[in-house]
């Protein structure tokens, strides 16, 4: 099946004189599952729905493959949405409010009806069809959401957090149950989430924002192992920042001096791309809390317990390291849990340091 | 769907008007003429007439009599007397009642707490008619107490202003009532008990938690019995208080004062719209309810048994007062007329006038002209009232705020009023009456039905809209549905309760208007209301009860109607 491809030119959203977004460039492929991940205000369900056509920008253009959309309405897009309130409507059955995009599209009672049919049998809602959206559970409003959008045969399927109504069990399942049907459909998504799990998870590529403004866009593992700023590094997942200055740089390795007589020594393919390698000059450290071990090695570290959390498969410790807090995490081997007061001494490999640009 | 279609870059006409960010007044000038036409024109028209003398100088002349001639001075003082002790006796009234059937658990509680509401299903003019055959010089208990203790004269009877007063009361504490409860409902029990555990005595959280949380209520609940007071015509009319400023207004014009009525009307209207102003800026504050969530009632009960026994007699008088108007307009509904003289209780009944509803032709006519009259002006409501809402809801435009006031204008000026201004307005040909002459017509109490009602129509599809969320209409966008198939499919089905509750309140208003109706009235169009005022006034007590049953009745359907509704939409809403 042929799916569209999205493209976002220079889009710029103002409310009056606040800033929605700035400059939103990127392209999603077709096929492809792309999220917007951000904190709550970031700019992620604006884009969204300026996609959707709910909004219209106030500079740039949005192409859908080749054609701009930018001013077309939202009823002539077909796209398929979810809601994250679901917003099924409520005086109709579930067989009504999936049927409703084909009545729109005037297709024969018979053909409506095979299609309804099969939609439900696509997300396990058989048999429902005459039942009140009041008497269903969040899971299967949801599912109805799923059905109703995709029913239309749409060109593009924009997700707005289309889990954060859900319970934490069903949320698991549904995750699952969403990406099955983007694969086997293979179709363009958009997929719109504060939840870093989720948006790792399911995507395959991300779009960072914040402030209204992208912070960086990549595959899972490009935002998580390789972050282009503070902001992303302390978003997605923990991490531990620490400020340096750069003491050396040689063929592979990078040298810097946080202080306190700390040296840290790291790979120099593990730096930031915007990151200008010079010596003297100021960086941060993301060092995950999961990277650094227990013992003698490599940028080896003395410091002190201050708090100790036991979680079975992790254990978490708070060290005091010189002036600093850090935080790690040791994976639970049937070791002792160390208490509060114990000094602790912990080193972290060459290649678990990364090297950003200190501003932003 | 044809993909073609969905990106033909040549839009339709009407595409690139209702895209265009000016569509908006499209929308909205219908509401802007009807606002114009009917409420604007008619009070610009009686002020001028207030301001013109009779050879058409301009003048303050009418207002500088208004404020030297002693009986205007006396009216005002009067109703803003009335209306000052009005608000302090629906206070009491309604927040105690509201208080004790909230909070508490005693024997009768139950009954109390629906009969509570009675008063809601009697018209303004049966309500005043029912208490001066209660309570007034020749009605049932002081002719009950003469008998029983042999006096020469009535003992004691319900009178001018007091009676007024009392009539009020009754009538209208159900707003504080309504008020009080569901600020009662909303307060967090454990807001008290946090306050019992920081060692604060029951008097203390009375005065420092309880009655705070409350004000809001009661300053809203006092602002709307203050108006209604001072817009209120029947009870001063049932017990001859010509000393108010609505007595006045239809005096100046019944001497043939015209200038001098409009004048009144014109000070009236002034202090009515004050008075909106007020109460729209005082809701408009924060008030600090509702910041916690699901509430569990929790009833104190009484355990004394002397509490118990005294409480249960408070319950019975209680109930005999609520219902003993009502009965009273049962019972006479079947009394033959003229036949109930100097009898403590009419002699022989009948039950020939609710036939005579039905069957005699002179008796249904003006049922069958309210019921016309109503159902034009309700009709034009929905329209108007739908189209208003959605549009202060969905869009915004210049000038918002200034409409949302002038819909409800006609809310708050007293009926009174709006006649004057009608007859004002339309005594001649203008544009807003498409060049004909309204007064003396059967048009003109349609139109007056419409523009008071409006504003009820309005709030209740308001407020059906803001409850709905907005993101359902967009699903039903991007599944492809143009606007009015959205609207037709997916909006008006979910505000449907809505419309349908104030429709059903604006029928019924209609069916019992009488302050303007009696004002502005067509002999050859009488509605029901004025019918029922002028069998009273050639002492046909039995067909003007029954005309008044069939009134309470309609009401009660309606607001049983109401509650079912309100049920079913806020389940629905509540997904």
């Amino acid at each position: 099946m042929y799916m569209k491809s999205v493209t976002l030119d220079g889009i710029t959203k103002m409310f009056g004189n606040a800033k929605g977004v700035e400059d939103i460039n990127v392209h999603i492929n077709s096929g492809e599952f792309f999220t917007f991940l951000g904190p709550s205000g970031c700019g992620k369900t604006t884009t969204l729905r300026m996609i959707a056509g709910f909004y219209f920008p106030t500079e740039g253009e949005i192409y859908f493959d080749q054609e701009d959309v930018t001013a077309l309405k939202a009823n002539k897009r077909n796209i398929g949405m979810v809601f994250q309130n679901y917003a099924l409507f409520p005086h109709m059955t579930v067989f009504e409010n999936i049927a409703f995009g084909l009545q729109v599209r005037k297709l024969s009672k018979e053909v409506i009806k095979e299609k309804v049919q099969k939609a439900q049998s696509f997300v396990h809602l058989e048999g429902y069809e005459s039942r009140k959206i009041t008497e269903l559970s969040g899971g299967q409003q949801q599912r109805v959401a799923l059905a109703r959008a995709l029913v239309i045969e749409p060109d593009i399927l924009l997700l707005d957090e289309p889990l954060s109504n859900l319970d934490a069990k069903l949320r698991e399942e549904t995750r699952v149950e969403i990406k099955r049907l983007q694969v086997e459909l293979g179709i363009t998504t958009i997929y719109v989430t504060h939840d870093q799990h989720e948006a790792m998870a399911m995507s395959d590529r991300i779009m960072v924002m914040s402030q209204g403004e992208i912070q960086q866009i990549g595959t899972p593992q490009e935002i998580y192992n390789k972050p282009l700023n503070h902001f992303v590094a302390s978003f997605i997942g923990e991490s531990n920042i620490l400020e340096g200055e750069i003491k050396e740089i040689t063929d592979e390795h990078i040298v810097v001096d946080t202080g306190d007589n700390t040296q840290f020594k790291g790979l120099k393919e593990n730096c930031s791309p915007n990151l200008e390698l010079e010596e003297g000059k100021n960086v941060l450290l993301s060092i995950r809390p999961e990277i650094i071990e227990e013992g003698e090695g490599p940028n080896s570290i003395q410091g002190q317990v201050q708090l100790s959390e036991f979680s079975g498969v992790s254990i978490n410790y708070i060290v005091k390291v010189g002036n600093k807090e850090i935080n790690v995490m040791i994976v639970n081997s049937g070791s002792d849990v160390l208490k509060r007061g114990d000094s602790i001494k912990l080193n972290i490999p060459e290649s678990g340091i990364y090297f950003m640009d200190d501003r932003g | 769907m044809t993909k073609s279609e969905a990106i033909s870059p040549n839009q339709s006409l009407w595409a690139r008007i209702s895209q265009s960010k000016y569509f908006v007044y499209v929308l909205i000038s219908p509401l802007i003429f009807i606002l114009i036409g009917y409420v604007i024109f008619p009070m610009y028209k009686t002020f001028t007439n207030s301001v013109m003398s009779q050879e058409g100088d301009l003048t303050l002349g009418n207002y500088i009599s208004f404020f030297t001639t002693e009986a205007t001075i006396e009216s005002l003082t009067n109703s803003v007397f009335i209306s000052v002790v009005s608000v302090v006796t629906c206070t009491i009234v309604g927040v105690t009642m509201a208080f004790l059937l909230n909070r508490y658990e005693f024997p009768g509680r139950r009954i109390l707490s629906v009969l509570v509401l009675v008063p809601m299903a009697l018209p303004p003019l049966i309500g005043a008619i029912s208490f001066s055959f209660l309570y007034g010089e020749s009605g049932i208990f002081p002719r009950l107490f003469q008998s029983i203790f042999s006096l020469e004269e009535v003992p004691f009877s319900l009178d001018g202003i007091l009676g007024v007063i009392v009539v009020h009361t009754f009538t209208m504490y159900s707003y504080s009532y309504l008020s009080a409860s569901a600020a009662i409902r909303g307060l967090d029990m454990s807001l008290e008990e946090a306050a019992t555990n920081l060692g604060a005595s029951r008097f203390r959280i009375w005065r420092k938690i309880i009655l705070p949380m409350l004000t809001p209520a009661i300053v809203a609940s006092s602002l709307l019995v203050f108006m209604i007071s001072m817009a209120s015509y029947t009870a001063p009319l049932m017990f001859g208080v010509e000393r108010t400023m609505t007595m006045q207004i239809t005096l100046s014009r019944t001497n043939g004062n015209l200038d001098m009525a409009a004048t009144q009307s014109f000070v009236l209207s002034i202090v009515s719209i004050a008075f909106l102003l007020l109460m729209t800026w005082y809701q408009n504050r924060r008030n600090y309810q509702n910041q916690s969530k699901g509430i569990g009632v929790h009833r104190t009960e009484v355990r004394s048994s002397l509490i118990k026994y005294i409480s249960l007699i408070l319950s019975i008088i209680g109930v005999v007062i609520l219902l003993l108007p009502i009965l009273v307009i049962g019972l006479i509904s079947f009394a033959v007329d003229g036949e109930w003289t100097t009898q403590i209780i009419p002699t022989s009944y009948t039950l020939q006038h609710y036939i005579d509803l039905f069957t005699d032709q002179d008796t249904w006519e003006p049922i069958w002209n309210s019921i016309k009259m109503s159902t034009v002006a309700v009709i034009g409501n929905i329209i108007f009232g739908v189209a208003a809402a959605y549009a202060m809801v969905r869009y915004n435009f210049k000038g918002k705020a200034l409409m949302d006031i002038l819909i409800m204008v006609p809310w708050a000026l007293p009926g009174t009023v709006v006649a004057v201004n009608l007859i004002a307005a339309f005594s001649e040909e203008s544009i807003f009456s498409f060049n004909q002459i309204l007064v003396g017509t059967f048009w003109i109490l349609p139109l007056a039905y419409f523009v008071r009602q409006l504003p009820l129509v309005f709030r209740n599809s308001q407020a059906s809209l803001i409850q709905m969320d907005q993101s359902v209409e967009e699903a039903a966008h991007s599944l492809g549905a143009n606007w009015w198939y959205s609207f037709r499919r997916v909006v008006l089905p979910i505000i449907m309760p809505g419309i349908l509750a104030g429709t059903l309140l604006a029928f019924v208003q209609g069916l019992t208007e009488f302050v303007a109706s009696i004002l502005i009235y067509t002999p050859s169009a009488m509605p029901l209301s004025v019918g029922i005022w002028n069998k009273m006034y050639s002492f046909e007590f039995g067909t003007a009860c029954a005309y008044g049953v069939l009134q309470s009745i309609l009401i009660i359907i309606v607001l049983l109607v109401n509650e079912k509704l309100k049920g079913d939409s806020s389940s629905t809403a509540a997904f």
